[in-house]
């Protein structure tokens, strides 16, 4: 059997993954898919620890990141076809209407 | 056998999960996510969780990626040149941290306190995905009320976003 700490240490590889994605790339698409992989990294140890302490709520919480994750991912489109459509780029640098 | 899995599953992950970052146009990033989605649900297969792994396919690769592809090919940008920047600092960063937490979790013994078990869980005397409904639909009845008010949000808050216009003078239909 595969010991706990193997699921913590993939949950925390994909984890930083997903945060030296949104720290590296420049086009906002690329930064939700990161939020993304951070989002199942979390869902890694919530299922892994919800088996190994026999309890189902982990599962029952995989559910409630799900729906935040689908609800981010549709604001975070909307907001970016409507940035599309003012200023016709994508990349981060680019926007800085709202930053000082 | 199930540590000849969980190694073929967390390798693929964690290279999808670098192609994800690394791959210089976003179709190919969202494919490769598409990818670490079905090892991810393969990972909970493998932790007696079917019922979530179904939903991990059916919601995260049919739902969630095809709108990003849909996203992705409606605007039509060009592959981008180069990284942030700040790359390099966001990657010693990215390092940093793991490193911290991989001694943390190195100096810590709380993994020795939960053992492998393969004893059946209180869940699979009736079932994965009975087991989950009761304990959805009783105890946690009140933060999935509060989901699915999330989502109508969600709704909501595309629809204005997205739509040119709503509100001002030219809101009419045309």
């Amino acid at each position: 059997m595969v010991p706990l700490s193997y699921y913590v240490m993939l949950s925390l590889i994909v984890f930083m993954v997903g945060v030296v994605g949104v720290l590296i790339r420049r086009n906002i698409i690329v930064l939700l898919l990161s939020i993304e992989l951070m989002l199942n990294a979390a869902n890694i140890n919530f299922v892994a620890f919800s088996h190994y302490l026999q309890n189902v709520t982990g599962q029952v919480f995989v559910f409630f990141v799900l729906t935040v994750a689908s609800a981010e991912v549709v604001v975070g489109l909307a907001i970016i076809i409507a940035l599309y459509r003012g200023k016709a780029t994508i990349h981060v640098e680019d926007v800085n209407r709202m930053r000082w | 056998m199930t540590l000849v899995l969980f190694s073929y599953f967390a390798a693929v992950i964690v290279l999808a999960a670098i192609g994800v970052i690394a791959s210089r146009k976003p179709v190919n990033s969202a494919l490769a996510l598409l990818v670490m989605f079905f090892h991810v649900a393969g990972l909970f297969v493998l932790l007696d969780a079917e019922f979530i792994a179904a939903v991990q396919i059916i919601v995260y690769a049919g739902a969630i990626l095809v709108l990003y592809l849909f996203v992705v090919m409606l605007l039509n940008v060009r592959a981008e040149e180069g990284y942030h920047t700040q790359g390099v600092i966001g990657l010693a960063v990215g390092f940093g941290i793991l490193g911290e937490a991989v001694m943390i979790l190195g100096r810590s013994g709380f993994a020795d306190r939960f053992p492998p078990s393969s004893a059946p869980s209180a869940v699979s005397a009736v079932g994965n995905t009975e087991g989950l409904g009761r304990v959805l639909y009783t105890t946690y009845l009140f933060p999935f009320e509060v989901a699915s008010l999330i989502l109508l949000v969600a709704m909501i808050g595309a629809i204005v976003l997205a739509k040119k216009g709503i509100f001002g003078k030219e809101g009419k239909r045309s």
